[in-house]
């Protein structure tokens, strides 16, 4: 993690990168930062938010600067947590991420785009199910919607670019591809991705804590069903 | 003991001071763009600092009191009236059972705040009031308030004259402009502007583009150039976030974000500076400058110590109920 810089995102949080690419180790370094910080808090934390390849961390100024005021700044104290937390993390030693299998339709009613993947890799629809269903896939991060799950990564042979108009609704559940990362719609919303298959779990679940089914660090299985 | 929408207003909903802990999920905090305000008109309540209270838009709500109820207003002016009275913002007003309280134009400002003693008695979601539109949750069944709506008074709420007529000093009220200057922190992708855009990002008037919302304000001005656009990989993004869209122009992003972004992060509005940024509008200019994060840190300490005065002052003042 050698190209590790923390940098501030406003005054209120600081954003700690590890670079600027998807990678697996980059993201569960991400990820076992965050979820250290979520389960020690320091005074004055607020949130830590794990991404691709970086976590942000929201902190109060007032009770940084209450609770460590050695610092010329919060920014400053807040920065030597992380810092330190980093050094005294062990990312291999993380508790093994949880497998959590999805069970999917993958036909042309629920994968409207399944046409345009096969056209675009040369391969048959079922081979592209084949292809999709076979890799276990990383969440690395949720966000654009509460429980939208960005995950990777998809088989070159299938990757295909988001479209270049999105659609206006895609239905909670749809599955969908841009470039080499997969998601999952959790609500209905607009959307470019395409949009291969869908599932009938809920992936964003309001009245239950967490109320969202994946988290960050999670694997997942796609699991055809037969119609 | 309640209030009664009459009439909704254009966007009415539900805030609070936002929903925390959630970005991890995609949650956005949401909550009031103009956190100030709400927090100097509950403070002069008695109410908890993090009490939800309504913002409203103009055209504004019509709202009916069904009980007698201590309340105040902060943040824009739009011109209220209780019983076609004109009633002073940022102040204690004392409501008669039946009341009618209107907003009838708009002198400053664009989202006026409410707030009742004792606070609004509504569940929350996920330990807040904040309405999430996207989510369908939090706030009042989780939308804006529609004709009929009636959304109960916390029964603690007794009217304690000794608080009428309470008012907020001048000097505690953040410096609204209908064209502000905007204290912004440097982004992570600022350097990376061409020198000719940097510049232009400091010396230019931006305007409040019409497609702008809650979510945040797109904005028109010349356009910001990236020396070398490269592909980010998305990360958090913040209330106040100034990214560079691929058209060359910013949005600024507000209240209800997403939690997370790939466009380059050029600026942030610093902490202080939210609440002048959050009564802007369509149309509204405003200009950024420059300042640092020991800077925006003290300036936020600031406004704390005064709300702090200012709650003992009310706490002193308040009876027991």
């Amino acid at each position: 993690m050698d190209d590790t810089r923390i940098f501030p995102l406003g005054d209120s949080a600081l954003t700690v990168e590890f670079g600027n690419v998807i990678s697996v180790e980059l993201n569960a370094a991400a990820v076992a930062l965050a979820d250290h910080l979520t389960l020690h808090p320091f005074p004055g934390f607020i949130e830590s938010v794990p991404a691709y390849a970086s976590t942000s961390i929201f902190f109060d100024i007032a009770e940084i600067r209450r609770n460590f005021p050695s610092f010329p700044s919060a920014f400053a104290a807040v920065s030597d947590i992380a810092q330190r937390t980093l050094n005294g993390l062990d990312i291999s030693a993380a508790a093994p991420s949880r497998l959590v299998e999805i069970p999917s339709r993958f036909d042309a009613e629920a994968g409207p785009d399944l046409d345009i993947v096969a056209e675009k890799s040369g391969l048959s629809g079922a081979s592209v199910i084949e292809v999709f269903t076979e890799t276990i896939y990383t969440v690395f991060m949720l966000g654009f919607l509460p429980g939208f799950s960005y995950m990777g990564e998809v088989d070159d042979r299938i990757a295909t670019p988001r479209k270049s108009s999105p659609r206006p609704l895609v239905p909670a559940g749809s599955i969908g591809i841009a470039g080499k990362q997969t998601g999952i719609y959790s609500l209905d919303s607009p959307g470019g991705w395409q949009i291969i298959g869908r599932t009938d779990v809920g992936l964003f679940v309001p009245d239950q804590e967490p109320p969202c089914l994946l988290r960050p660090g999670d694997r997942v299985r796609f699991v055809p069903l037969q119609k | 003991m309640s209030i009664l929408i009459e009439r909704p207003g254009i966007f009415t909903t539900v805030q609070d001071l936002g929903r925390h802990g959630y970005r991890r999920f995609g949650i956005n905090p949401a909550g009031v763009m103009d956190p100030a305000a709400a927090r100097l008109i509950n403070a002069i309540l008695g109410n908890d600092d993090d009490g939800a209270v309504l913002e409203t838009h103009f055209p504004g709500p019509t709202i009916i009191f069904e009980e007698e109820t201590t309340a105040a207003l902060g943040g824009a002016d739009l011109l209220p009236q209780l019983d076609d009275a004109p009633l002073p913002t940022w102040q204690v007003f004392n409501v008669k059972q039946g009341s009618t309280l209107k907003f009838t134009g708009k002198r400053q400002g664009h989202r006026c705040y409410l707030a009742v003693k004792g606070g609004f008695d509504l569940q929350p979601w996920l330990g807040s009031l904040s309405t999430n539109l996207f989510a369908g949750r939090g706030g009042f069944l989780g939308r804006r308030l529609e004709s009929g709506d009636r959304i109960k008074v916390n029964r603690r709420n007794m009217p304690t004259p000794v608080l009428m007529h309470r008012q907020i000093s001048p000097w505690v009220i953040p410096p609204y402009s209908d064209s502000p200057t905007i204290r912004i922190l440097p982004g992570a992708e600022f350097e990376g502007l061409t020198n000719e855009s940097r510049e232009k990002f400091f010396n230019q008037e931006f305007t409040i583009s019409t497609t702008s919302d809650r979510m945040g304000f797109r904005l028109e001005g010349e356009p910001i150039e990236m020396s070398d656009r490269q592909e980010l990989v998305s990360a958090a993004v913040g209330h106040g976030t100034v990214q560079a869209l691929p058209d060359d122009q910013l949005i600024v992003l507000l209240a209800d974000h997403q939690t997370t972004g790939g466009y380059p992060r050029l600026a942030h509005v610093i902490s202080r500076d939210l609440p002048l940024i959050g009564q802007l509008g369509p149309g509204d200019k405003f200009t950024f400058q420059m300042t640092t994060v020991e800077e925006a840190e003290q300036l936020k300490l600031e406004f704390e110590r005064n709300l702090k005065f200012l709650r003992a002052g009310s706490k002193f003042d308040s009876v027991p109920n």
